[in-house]
C-alpha cells in the first residue's frame, strides 16, 4: 500500500490550517464539523487550493514541497478528486465525462470508459446528459471518471451529503463495494461519523484547522482523548471532574464516581456517550445519578429524554441526553421512568 | 406604398453588405477578445479587476464620437502611429473599411466582454477543478468545459455585439467616413438620406434594420431560453 504523508500549511484570513497526516491505511478519514478546514484539506492536497506551503507524497512521489520549491500542477498529481455536488460537465455526456480526462486514441478511450461505465453499471446511460441522472447515478459516473484516470490518491468531499436519506445508505454502500478494488488510498472527509465510522480504517478528527485526535478509527471513537474532538464523534455528555483517589467528582453531573479503572493523570473531563446509560429502579447502586426529566422527544426508532441531573450542592449542572431504543425502550414502556441512571464503569471516556 | 416598393426595387444594397460584413468582422475578433479579456479580468483581484473592467468598459458608455475622437488621434495619417502603419506595412485606416471595422470593434467589444464575464462568473469553479484534478490542460478546460457552460450567455452577448457592431454610427463616421461602395454603412445612409429630405429611402432602410435587429433579439431568446425554463416567475 502506498503511503500518504501530508504536512499542510495554509492561512487564509483568520483562519488557519496546520495539520499533519501520515498514513498507510487503504481507506482514511477526516471528521469534522463545517468550518473545520476538511475541504481545504483535500483541496490542498489535489493542488487546487493557492498559497499552501508544507510537503505533500502520495504514491511515492512528492506532491509538493516548499522548502525546495516543488509544487506539481494538479494535473499532474496524479489526485482524483470527487466534488461534493460531483461537478460532472453539464454540456457533456455521460461518456464523455467519463473520456475527458483520458489522453490516447478516442476508440481506445471510448472503449475503456465503456468498460469502466459497465462496472459501475452506468452503460445504458452513456450518451445522457448529467442534468437527466438522479443524485446516486451522478455519483457513479463521477467516481468512473475518477477511477478510468487510474489516480495513486482519491479524495472524497462530502460525498453523500447531496443525496437523501435512503440514497445516502446504499451509495455508502456502493462506494465501499466500488472501491474495493481500487488499489491506491482513499481519503473521505464529512462531518457525519456514521458515514467515517462504517468507511474509514483511520480517522482524523480536525477542528478549527487543527487535528484534534488520530488513529484507528474505532479506538478514535472509544478514545477520542479530549473533549471537541468526543463531541465530533457523538458524545453528548460531559462534566469537569475532580479526581480523589479512586474516586471521580463530577460536579456537573451531581455524583461522585467509583471506578476500578485506572484514572489517567490528563483527564480533567469525562464524557459519556447518551445511549450508555443502564435504567436503575429501586435501591440506588453505585455510580448512579438522580434526575428529574426535562423533556422528551420521541424519534423513529428511538426516544430522546433530556434529565436534569438532582446536584449536591446548587449547580450549574446543565441537562443530559439519555438516547433509549429498541428493548431498553419496552422496559421503560412497563416499569415507567427508573429511579436512578446508572454508568457503566467502561464506557467513561477519559478526556481533558 | 407604391413608392416605397419602387425605392426598395432600385436600391443601392451595398450599405447593407458593408455593414453586415463589418458586423461579422468586428464580431469575430470582438469574440475572441472578448472571451480572452473576461477569462484575464476574473482572476484579478478586486481591486485590479474594477480598474481593468473600467477601461474595457468605457467604450460602451462614452459617446461614440468621443471613441472615434480617440481613434483619429491614433490612426490619423497625420500622426506617428498612422505614419508608421502606412509607411512600414502600407496599412490605411482613415477613410477605409478598416476603419469601420476597428470602429464597430472598439464600441461592440465591451458588450462580449461584459456578457463573457458574467457567464464566466457564474460557473462552479468546481467544473474548471476537476477538469485539472483529470488531467485536462488549461486550454481544454478552457474551451470544451468553460465555453459550452457558459454557452448562453456567450451565445447572447455574441448577438448583442453583432448587432451593435452592424449599427454603429458615430466612430465609424469619424474614422471611416461615408464613402459610398466602401465605408457607407447602412446607419450612415439613413443619416444621409434623411439630411436630403429623402424619407421614403430612409424609411427603407429602416424597414430592413428592424427585421434584422428584431432577428437578433430573437436568437438570444432562443439561445438563452432553455436557461430561463429554470427561472420561476414571480
Amino acid at each position: 500500500m502506498e503511503r500518504l504523508y501530508a504536512e499542510i500549511r495554509r492561512k487564509a484570513g483568520d483562519f488557519e490550517l496546520d495539520i499533519s497526516i501520515r498514513s498507510d491505511c487503504g481507506r482514511i478519514g477526516i471528521l469534522g464539523a463545517s468550518g473545520s478546514g476538511k475541504s481545504m484539506t483535500l483541496r490542498s492536497i489535489a493542488g487546487i487550493e493557492e498559497n499552501v506551503t508544507g510537503h505533500i507524497e502520495a504514491g511515492g512521489r512528492v506532491l509538493l514541497d516548499s522548502d525546495s520549491g516543488i509544487c506539481l500542477k494538479p494535473q499532474k498529481r496524479s489526485v482524483g478528486y470527487m466534488f461534493q455536488n460531483y461537478a460532472l460537465f453539464p454540456t457533456m455526456t455521460v461518456i464523455r465525462n467519463v473520456m475527458a480526462g483520458m489522453k490516447g486514441s478516442k476508440e481506445e478511450n471510448r472503449e475503456k470508459a465503456m468498460d469502466m461505465l459497465r462496472r459501475f453499471r452506468m452503460d445504458a446511460y452513456a450518451d445522457r446528459l448529467p442534468g437527466e441522472l438522479s443524485g446516486g447515478q451522478q455519483q457513479r459516473v463521477a467516481l468512473a471518471r475518477i477511477m478510468v484516470t487510474e489516480p495513486e490518491l482519491i479524495l472524497l468531499d462530502e460525498p453523500f451529503s447531496a443525496l437523501d436519506g435512503y440514497l445516502r445508505d446504499r451509495m455508502q454502500f456502493e462506494m465501499l463495494e466500488m472501491l474495493e478494488s481500487y488499489p491506491g488510498q482513499t481519503v473521505m472527509v464529512s462531518h457525519s461519523r456514521d458515514e467515517l465510522y462504517r468507511f474509514s480504517e483511520e480517522l482524523y478528527v480536525l477542528d478549527q484547522g487543527r487535528i484534534l485526535t488520530s488513529g484507528e478509527t474505532k479506538s478514535v471513537f472509544r478514545e477520542p482523548g479530549n473533549v471537541a474532538a468526543a463531541k465530533l464523534t457523538g458524545c453528548k455528555n460531559f462534566s469537569a471532574i475532580k479526581v480523589h483517589g479512586s474516586s471521580i467528582e463530577a460536579a456537573d453531573w451531581g455524583i461522585t464516581l467509583e471506578l476500578k479503572r485506572d484514572i489517567p493523570e490528563w483527564a480533567n473531563h469525562i464524557g459519556y456517550r447518551a445511549h450508555y446509560f443502564e435504567p436503575v429502579w429501586g435501591e440506588r447502586q453505585k455510580n448512579c445519578i438522580r434526575f428529574d426529566l426535562a423533556r422528551m422527544d420521541d424519534l423513529p426508532f428511538e426516544k430522546n429524554y433530556y434529565i436534569k441531573p438532582e446536584l449536591d450542592e446548587e449547580g450549574s449542572g446543565g441537562f443530559l441526553c439519555w438516547f433509549v431504543q429498541g428493548d431498553e425502550q419496552k422496559l421503560l414502556d412497563e416499569k415507567g421512568l427508573p429511579d436512578y441512571l446508572k454508568l457503566t464503569e467502561d464506557a467513561v471516556i477519559f478526556l481533558e | 406604398m407604391s413608392a416605397f416598393i419602387e425605392t426598395a426595387r432600385q436600391l443601392d444594397w451595398s450599405p447593407l453588405w458593408i455593414s453586415l460584413k463589418t458586423g461579422l468582422v468586428a464580431t469575430v475578433i470582438s469574440f475572441f477578445l472578448g472571451l480572452w479579456a473576461a477569462r484575464s479580468v476574473i482572476r484579478k483581484d478586486y481591486r485590479k479587476k474594477s480598474v481593468i473592467d473600467g477601461i474595457l468598459t468605457l467604450p460602451m458608455v462614452l459617446p461614440p464620437t468621443v471613441a472615434g475622437f480617440f481613434l483619429l488621434l491614433i490612426f490619423s495619417r497625420r500622426r506617428a502611429f498612422g505614419i508608421f502603419l502606412d509607411e512600414s506595412f502600407g496599412i490605411q485606416v482613415v477613410h477605409t473599411w478598416l476603419g469601420c471595422i476597428i470602429a464597430a470593434t472598439v464600441i461592440a467589444f465591451p458588450l462580449m466582454y461584459r456578457n463573457a464575464r458574467s457567464a464566466f462568473e457564474q460557473i462552479d469553479a468546481n467544473l474548471v477543478y476537476a477538469g485539472r484534478t483529470l488531467g485536462m490542460s488549461e486550454f481544454s478546460i478552457f474551451w470544451r468545459i468553460v465555453v459550452p457552460t457558459a454557452g448562453p450567455g456567450i451565445a447572447g452577448g455574441t448577438i448583442l455585439t453583432f448587432a451593435r457592431a452592424m449599427g454603429e454610427y458615430g466612430a465609424t463616421s469619424m474614422l471611416a467616413g461615408n464613402i459610398p461602395g466602401k465605408t457607407g454603412t447602412v446607419s450612415q445612409r439613413i443619416a444621409m438620406v434623411i439630411q436630403d429630405g429623402d424619407y421614403v429611402t430612409a424609411g427603407v432602410w429602416v424597414a430592413i434594420v428592424m427585421v434584422i435587429a428584431f432577428a437578433a433579439v430573437f436568437l438570444i431568446n432562443m439561445f438563452t431560453g432553455k436557461r430561463m425554463k429554470n427561472i420561476r416567475k414571480w
